[in-house]
């Protein structure tokens, strides 16, 4: 049942560059391309932070003044599709779970290697592509969404190169997930059950599953869109008889799974964080398991409440309504369960923990904004205003990217062999955890009180809140500097970390760090007990 | 233990006590000024208060944990070898079962009441064919009455500007005028991109869609000027994309249609 893939008897091993150079290579190693999943989206996070900064520097102001209202548009749309397609969606899939995945399940390597580093290498080009764009004639200006008729009417070569860009990373995200699930389910060691892994499989395996079967949607929508573009076909175009919401549905078809796809694998990461800082068992394994898979599910048929106000009759309306509140509760059953395996635990307060604390806190928010708007009534009101961008960014960087930053300060050590600086973490974090919410939480007031989104000017009134948001994006722009500052000086000066500096359990720390190409000297370790803190096996560590 | 139990039901009594007074005392809502107004602040309200117990308890419980639970200098080993309680698990998903349940019927009714629910394609004036099928919409019109009093407005969108059509009086406004407590039946089409129709203080927002109409009806209840928001992006000057409704006395709007009404053509 299992296959063991040797990366050593590759046959141009001789070939395959070492050290720092193998990051620049078509390495096949699940390490490094994780690592290079994480690099390159971290370089794509710093633009797409870049576009934010820009769009509210726009917006300390009334006026529309800072720069031409165009490339207004272009900005937000490029700061929407960086930050969703090559920073969360490759961070949180590529990254972790090429790096973890093989580790959680007892092999070499991932299933296709090769596919692998294929799915990478997409990534760079389509990306620096998409930035490129801007230069030629102006950047796609349609928003992510790309909604018919304004992205068929807006400059062409702009919106046909976003679209491209956006099929490469939706292939390699297709890959990705293929891989995955290939990995998950076949080259598990021998003896270790399904029920036995880390919850981090348990979460790539739901994502890579949306990844497979409602990407393809995306794909086949936006070629619809650009043959309506090039070719001057009708599919979505009313002149020649087209229809737009049909795209609407097509697209939220995919777009909806994708916040799954960007919050499913961290839910699976802070499974993995939390229990080894608590040194408590993750609490319910099994009702996690399946929370996670009813989230798949329900998932799949949510899509319609980003259209409440758009061309959708009331029954539909309703349907899709109640579906959506329905996903609180296998979300809602995590939350709890998190806060349970924090209870009764040695918690080490570090940056990893405050993270995914504040992951906790900020993600509670987002859900229960997530259940009002799921409400039609409710939002047929705050549809299309800042309320929905202040929602939305609860849930991917007040959940997500806080889950990535916990990661990195937890897997850094396995990954580096240093430790990270901890009062550098803790001041990222407070700067981060302020910032965030002195951006974002005002945004509600100003959605309720008729600040619609995606707009280069607005209403005097909304000044003094608008510039409270603008500060709190100043300072989530300083948080990277402890980061950086961080990272860089670890890497070289510091602290060693040894193999296993959290006395976790989980299989990737049974090995040295930073791991060996085979990723351990001799057999892969069967762990049973993935979470068995407070037993006696933790003991013996 | 007893002693535990009382300062649980305390905290948890302390914390509804706070939800329910931010609830009942805070109004981040703009004024009201529709028939919808007061149900969907009816809504906002049980929202706001069931949110806040949600998110001061889970926070209360985060905070709490990280200190009372930290790690002491001095300690070493780990924490309790608890890997779950299934009646714990299982109450943790029935109330939340229970309470999105709740919302979701209370949704539904308030949605009834907004006139959501009732049918689109017979109660409108303004309907050109029967074979013209309306996609969606809210309305407030029962099949019974057939809309015969609703004073009947064909809406359209353009970048960047909204044109409101009189066909009683033949004439097109750029400014929406209503009078107060009169009920107002919309007919919406956009000649180019989408488009997206709000008033916030009606507390009501319809897309604005070429090649598919979708109505929007309303009862203004107080006189005043509120702004026309374009909330769908449909372009660079999006934006500036606004008009005024302006909800006067009934006298008043007379004056002010028949001075721009003008007399049928003879074709």
């Amino acid at each position: 049942m299992t296959i063991s893939i040797d990366p050593q008897k590759t046959s141009n091993e001789s070939l395959q560059p070492k050290g720092w150079l193998r990051y620049f290579s078509f390495s096949l190693d699940h390490k490094v391309i994780g690592i290079q999943y994480l690099v390159c989206g971290f370089l794509f996070y710093l633009i797409g932070g870049t576009l934010a900064s820009a769009i509210r520097i726009e917006l300390a102001s009334p006026m529309s003044d800072f720069m031409p209202r165009d490339v207004y548009n272009q900005v937000l749309t490029l700061h929407g599709t960086i930050m969703i397609f090559l920073w969360i969606v490759p961070v949180v899939n590529g990254a972790f779970g090429n790096y973890l995945i093989p580790f959680y399940v007892g092999a070499r390597d991932m299933a296709f290697p090769r596919l692998n580093a294929v799915a990478f290498w997409l990534i760079p080009p389509s990306g620096l592509m998409l930035v490129a764009s801007y230069f030629v004639e102006g950047a796609a200006q349609a928003g992510w969404t790309a909604y018919p008729p304004l992205s068929i009417t807006t400059p062409q070569s702009g919106q046909i190169i976003w679209i491209l860009s956006v099929l490469l990373l939706g292939g390699s995200s297709i890959f990705g997930g293929i891989n995955f699930i290939a990995t998950i389910i076949k080259l598990r060691r021998p003896g270790l059950k399904l029920m036995q892994l880390p919850m981090y499989c348990w979460a790539m395996l739901g994502t890579s599953l949306l990844v497979v079967l409602s990407t393809p949607v995306l794909a086949g929508t936006l070629i619809l869109l650009s043959f309506d573009i090039i070719a001057h076909t009708g599919f979505f175009n009313p002149v020649l008889g087209g229809n737009v919401v049909v795209y609407q549905h097509l697209f939220w078809f995919y777009s909806h799974p994708a916040v799954y796809i960007m919050v499913l694998p961290a839910f699976g990461l802070v499974s993995e964080i939390l229990p080894v800082h608590a040194r408590k068992p993750l609490f319910g394994y099994t009702t996690m398991v399946f929370s996670i898979m009813g989230i798949v599910v329900l998932g799949l048929v949510v899509w319609a409440h980003h259209m409440f106000t758009s061309g959708t009759p009331p029954w539909m309306r309703l349907f899709f309504t109640i579906a959506t509140a329905f996903i609180a509760v296998p979300t809602g059953i995590k939350f709890f369960n998190w806060v349970a395996t924090l209870w009764g635990g040695k918690i080490s307060i570090n940056s990893a923990m405050l993270f995914s604390c504040g992951f906790i806190i900020n993600f509670v928010f987002g859900g229960i904004t997530g259940v009002a708007l799921a409400q039609v009534p409710f939002d047929i009101h705050v549809h299309d205003t800042y309320f929905v961008v202040a929602h939305f960014h609860y849930i991917v960087y007040g959940g997500t990217v806080f889950i990535i930053f916990s990661s990195i300060y937890h897997w850094f050590p396995k990954v580096t062999g240093k430790m990270l600086n901890e009062k550098l973490g803790i001041l990222h974090f407070f700067i981060t955890f302020i910032g965030f919410n002195l951006c974002f939480a005002p945004q509600h007031w100003l959605g309720l009180n008729g600040m619609p989104r995606r707009v280069a000017e607005y209403d005097p009134q909304f000044q003094l809140v608008n510039q409270i948001s603008s500060l709190g994006a100043l300072l989530m722009a300083i948080s990277t500097i402890p980061f950086l500052i961080n990272v860089f000086l670890s890497v070289r000066n510091g602290k060693d970390a040894g193999d296993n500096p959290w006395n976790a359990l989980t299989p990737e720390w049974l090995t040295s760090s930073p791991p060996p190409v085979e990723n351990w000297e001799g057999e892969a370790p069967l762990v049973e007990e993935p979470y068995g803190y407070g037993k006696e096996i933790s003991e013996q560590k | 233990m007893l002693n535990k139990n009382v300062y649980l039901i305390l905290i948890i009594s302390l914390v509804f006590a706070l939800s329910f007074w931010i609830g009942l005392n805070v109004n981040l809502l703009p004024a009201e000024a529709s028939i919808n107004a007061p149900i969907y602040d009816e809504l906002f309200k049980i929202l706001f208060i069931i949110g806040l117990i949600i998110f001061i308890g889970m926070t209360i419980a985060v905070i709490y944990s990280l200190f009372k639970f930290r790690k002491r200098n001095d300690q070493i080993g780990d924490g309790i070898a608890l890997e779950g309680n299934l009646s714990l698990e299982i109450v943790w998903t029935i109330i939340p079962s229970i309470i999105v349940l709740f919302i979701g019927l209370y949704s539904y009714n308030i949605y009834d009441r907004m006139g959501g629910m009732k049918e689109l394609n017979h109660n409108h004036e303004m309907m050109s064919s029967n074979t013209e099928k309306i996609w969606a919409g809210i309305s407030q019109t029962s099949d019974s009455e057939i809309a015969i009093n609703n004073l009947s407005i064909e809406v359209s969108a353009m970048q960047f500007a909204f044109l409101f059509n009189y066909p009683k009086g033949n004439f097109i406004s750029g400014e929406l005028h209503v009078p107060v407590n009169q009920k107002v039946s919309m007919k919406m089409e956009s000649k180019d991109v989408i488009h997206a129709f709000w008033v916030p203080e009606f507390r009501i927002k319809q897309d604005i869609i070429p090649g598919q109409p979708t109505i929007l009806n309303f009862t203004p209840t107080k006189a005043g000027k509120y702004p026309i928001i374009c909330a769908e992006l449909c372009g660079p000057y999006h934006g500036g994309m606004r008009a005024s409704i302006i909800v006067e006395e009934e006298s008043d709007y007379n004056e002010w249609f028949n001075k721009n009404k003008k007399p049928e053509l003879n074709l």
